[in-house]
């Protein structure tokens, strides 16, 4: 069995490659010599993850978020359109939040990347996560740790955001739940509340 | 047993009515939440599902491309499958083409299943009408978006038996698909529900044939599949909201009463029956709204085309029915020369008064009351009176504000619940807890944490002193799909009664005394199990009394309660950008006692947020009756840009017959919305708005068929 990504895998059956029959892999196929296998290029990285040097032999292919999710068992982070349209795969990357489904994993080389399980010091959750369980802001939860990367940046860079700010730095996170309203009142909340350490202050690698 | 004295000490904990924070929340903000997609077995394979190109054909071949290792693939068709595949050629992409008939692709009419409604008689009293309305409203298909993709994962073994864990709202639903597909007794199929990123309804019957596919290539290869759908192929192939066109003419009196409604109620059940005659059911039973009217007649068809199956989507044709009727009341009430308040406060329906179907309403109705104060909340009759000579002076900004009063009824309708016999259990654990045992799957909506409550409430304990089980048929007894408002209505009371029940097995035991500790509830519990080996109490739905219903006759109790609404909306509309946008909306309901306010009040919130995208965003775009505009870019759907503040009311009156007095809330929020922004755009712009989605270039074509020669 070669090694396949889903990803590669939906890629050929979406071109229609695959058919869906009891006809046994027929003789359409005895004739031809078998594909060369195909090597994807592979690159040595290191890189920061939720403040630990790790380094990954990374397929060149792979995004960032296959590596988190698939490579690291990062699984906090999720997948809801692999297209960078719904926001769920949010992470940080040196502070600033990106999707990381469209954001290849070789790219973030020597750089620094913060999911959701970074978020809270052992049990002590983040403020904002604390802020977030006080709002009841999750419902369905599979938009919830890129909202939560979404606000963090927002909280780094603007430590007492109003409503307003809170609801721009959250669109691009879709949350069908539509509990926006609750995120932000979470996010409001978080930073009104003086115990957001500052960015700097954490120690975390950036 | 004295339920009632219970009820006395359990108020000295009191949980219900707590904002409990939600149950699962720190493992949603941990990343610790384990979805379907996070499951990873050894040798796990992915699987995938080809699809006909075409919406109508006959399959006649299966080509291989060259070039692709054959061998290595695993694949599955109809012919593989060792039970039951009863899943039942020009294409019908039209209500008005299958109604037509002219290619017949079901029975002999086009028609899945129809509804007949009549009380008094219609056709009599036209004649003696001070006016008639007649109007014609219709809305479109509705993708549930769910953020997590649908998913499964499949596992089967050489004895025969089949185990798939996903993401899912009814795992009976599922085990009872893969019994039939494999030809296998029930105790060989296993279904596990994992953490589920919303439904909507999208999650109810389509994971039954993702299962299918799954277990399918888990058993021929031999090795666990992994089949997840990407989000093109979860818009393109899974079910929708349905599509629906409602014909009205009503009748009222000189004095402003209703004296006939006759309502034609059709919707577009695409190319197989699946859910269409029980969505039909409900949105025809919701077509006459909160009133009365002694002469109704309510035509409801489902029709076939070729289109995608529509299926369950929150509210369940009601939204689509209440959309036509809330619209079209506004129209009568200006006809009949009355205010929307005024019209609809001579009609709506009181206790005693009898409706569409034939049910005697028992419980007290507030309409008058909800409606009072949702216009004082909303500052309506100032504001309509402000937006009037504002308009006037503004050419391109116009302000407007409308309502719906509507009602939702709880549960499976009529005998469905009877039908089901929904059963629940609470046990005792060895770590002293105590868990509820149920198939109704936490999906974001709250299960978890308002099960918890009430079964804390019931037993004297606190909320953490309470585990629900992980929704797993090898574990939790069938409590019924997770649909129809039912949840905490319905399964919500029987653990409230299997914990009484639980309760008194322990003070008939002489382990329990009336008043105690958590400490001393823990160690009766640990005695009983020393003495009996275990402590698990069972519950199963019986129906409450006096609620009857005929199947043959379709009349009587439809539900056995209803939650009753009445929304406002303030809307600005644009006449450069034809972009109309909600500023304020008002949420005022009575769904009985709230159990927990936070979560109810997220859940009118979030239905809320759905009905302004179907409203006047999302607009699924047909080509040869395909989806083509199935990405998240192109299917607009509202951010935390597009909503307004929604301002969350409730008027309590506790419904004898759910736990703690709660009645269904999660579909009701869906049906108000759009009719209340409609009626708000038709008052800024003097328009008839009357086919949803709004989106602006509909509302420039309204516009233009208005003003032939332009402003």
């Amino acid at each position: 069995m070669s090694e396949l990504s889903r990803r590669e895998f939906l890629g050929t059956t979406a071109a229609g490659i695959v058919g869906s029959s009891a006809i046994p892999a027929p003789d359409v196929v005895a004739n031809q010599s078998p594909p060369a296998p195909v090597s994807a290029p592979r690159t040595a990285i290191r890189l920061i993850v939720n403040g630990r040097e790790r380094d990954v032999e990374v397929e060149d292919r792979w995004t960032l978020a296959e590596m988190l999710r698939d490579h690291l068992q990062l699984t906090g982070t999720k997948v809801g359109c692999d297209r960078g349209e719904c926001g769920a795969c949010t992470v940080l990357l040196d502070g600033a939040p990106i999707y990381s489904c469209s954001y290849l994993a070789v790219w973030a080389a020597s750089r620094s990347v913060e999911t959701v399980e970074g978020l809270a010091a052992g049990a002590q959750l983040h403020p904002v996560q604390q802020a977030f369980i006080d709002h009841d802001a999750p419902q369905g939860g599979f938009c919830t740790s890129g909202q939560l990367m979404s606000a963090k940046a927002l909280l780094a860079a603007t430590p007492r955001p109003t409503a307003d700010q809170a609801r721009a730095a959250l669109t691009g996170n879709l949350c069908r739940c539509s509990n926006y309203n609750h995120y932000v009142e979470a996010v409001v909340a978080a930073g009104a509340s003086s115990s957001i350490v500052p960015e700097s202050g954490r120690g975390d690698g950036q | 047993m004295n339920y009632k004295e219970y009820n006395l000490i359990v108020m000295v904990v009191s949980t219900i009515g707590q904002p409990v924070p939600r149950k699962e929340g720190r493992a949603k903000l941990t990343g610790q939440a384990r979805y379907i997609d996070d499951l990873v077995l050894p040798g796990m394979l992915h699987g995938a599902t080809v699809r006909s190109p075409v919406a109508r054909g006959l399959l006649r071949a299966i080509h291989y491309a060259p070039g692709v290792p054959w061998p290595e693939f695993t694949i599955v068709s109809a012919h593989d499958i060792p039970g039951a595949n009863c899943v039942t050629l020009p294409p019908v992409f039209s209500m008005d083409a299958a109604l037509a008939r002219t290619e017949v692709i079901w029975g002999d009419d086009n028609v899945f299943k129809q509804y007949l409604v009549t009380r008094g008689n219609v056709d009599a009293v036209w004649t003696e009408a001070h006016v008639i309305v007649d109007g014609e409203y219709e809305t479109g298909a509705q993708e549930q978006l769910y953020i997590e993709p649908q998913g499964m994962v499949a596992l089967t073994d050489a004895q025969g038996a089949v185990t798939v864990w996903g993401s899912m709202q009814c795992p009976f639903y599922i085990h009872k698909a893969l019994a039939a597909l494999f030809n296998v007794p029930a105790a060989k199929v296993r279904v596990v529900q994992m953490e589920t990123g919303g439904g909507f309804g999208g999650k109810e019957e389509y994971p039954s044939i993702i299962a299918g596919h799954a277990a399918l290539l888990a058993w021929k290869s031999g090795r666990p599949v992994k089949l997840v759908y990407d989000r093109a192929e979860d818009m393109v192939a899974t079910t929708k909201r349905h599509p629906s066109r409602t014909r009205h003419r009503t009748a009222v009196s000189r004095d402003g009463r209703l004296l006939a409604m006759d309502i034609e109620f059709t919707i577009d059940g695409g190319a197989y029956c699946t859910l269409s005659p029980v969505v039909l059911s409900r949105g025809t039973i919701h077509a006459a709204g909160p009133y009365f009217c002694p002469n109704i007649r309510i035509r409801g068809r489902a029709v076939a085309t070729n289109m995608p199956p529509h299926g369950a989507f929150r509210g369940f044709g009601a939204p689509q029915s209440i959309f036509a009727l809330e619209r079209h009341m506004d129209r009568v009430a200006a006809a009949a020369g009355l205010t929307p308040d005024e019209f609809r406060r001579r009609n709506f329906i009181q206790t005693g008064q009898t409706s569409a179907v034939g049910q005697v309403m028992k419980e007290p109705i507030a309409m008058e009351r909800l409606l009072d104060r949702a216009l004082v909340l909303s500052d309506y009759h100032a504001k309509r009176s402000r937006f009037a000579d504002a308009n006037r002076h503004s050419t391109r900004i116009k302000r407007g504000i409308g309502f719906a009063t509507f009602m939702h009824g709880a549960g499976f309708t009529g005998s469905g619940e009877q039908h089901l016999a929904s059963v629940v259990a609470v046990e005792a654990l060895s770590n002293g807890r105590v868990r509820v045992l149920a198939a109704s799957a936490e999906i974001g909506q709250g299960t978890n944490t308002i099960f918890a409550q009430i079964a804390a409430e019931a037993l004297g304990l606190e909320c953490d002193d309470v585990e629900v089980a992980q929704p797993d048929t090898a574990t939790v007894p069938d409590s019924g799909p997770t649909v129809a408002s039912r949840t905490c209505m319905v399964v919500g009371k029987l653990i409230e009664t299997a914990s009484l029940d639980f309760r008194h097995r322990l003070e008939t035991a002489g382990l329990l005394t009336s008043r105690y500790t958590p400490a001393e509830f823990r160690a009766a519990c640990a005695a009983y199990r020393a003495r009996h080996g275990d402590l698990r109490i069972a519950a199963q739905y019986r129906p409450p009394e006096g609620l009857r219903w005929d199947d043959q006759r379709y009349e009587g109790d439809a539900y056995g309660a209803y939650a009753w609404a009445v929304y406002v909306a303030e809307v600005t509309v644009d006449l450069d950008t034809f972009q109309t946008q909600v500023d304020d909306f008002v949420a005022v309901q009575e769904v009985g006692r709230v159990i927990n306010p936070p979560l109810a009040t997220g859940q009118i919130e979030g239905g809320v947020a759905q009905a302004i995208g179907w409203a006047l965003f999302e607009d699924i775009v047909w080509r040869d009756g395909r989806m083509v505009n199935a990405q998240m870019t192109n299917y607009i759907m509202p951010t935390s840009m597009d909503l307004p503040p929604i301002r969350v009311f409730f008027e309590e009156a506790p419904y004898p017959n759910g736990p703690g007095g709660a009645k269904g809330i999660g579909e009701l929020p869906m049906d108000g919305p759009a009719p209340a922004i409609f009626n708000a755009v038709a008052n800024a712009t003097g328009l008839n708005p009357a086919h949803l989605p709004l989106t602006p270039e509909a509302l420039m074509e309204l516009m233009e068929k208005a003003e032939p020669d332009g402003p």
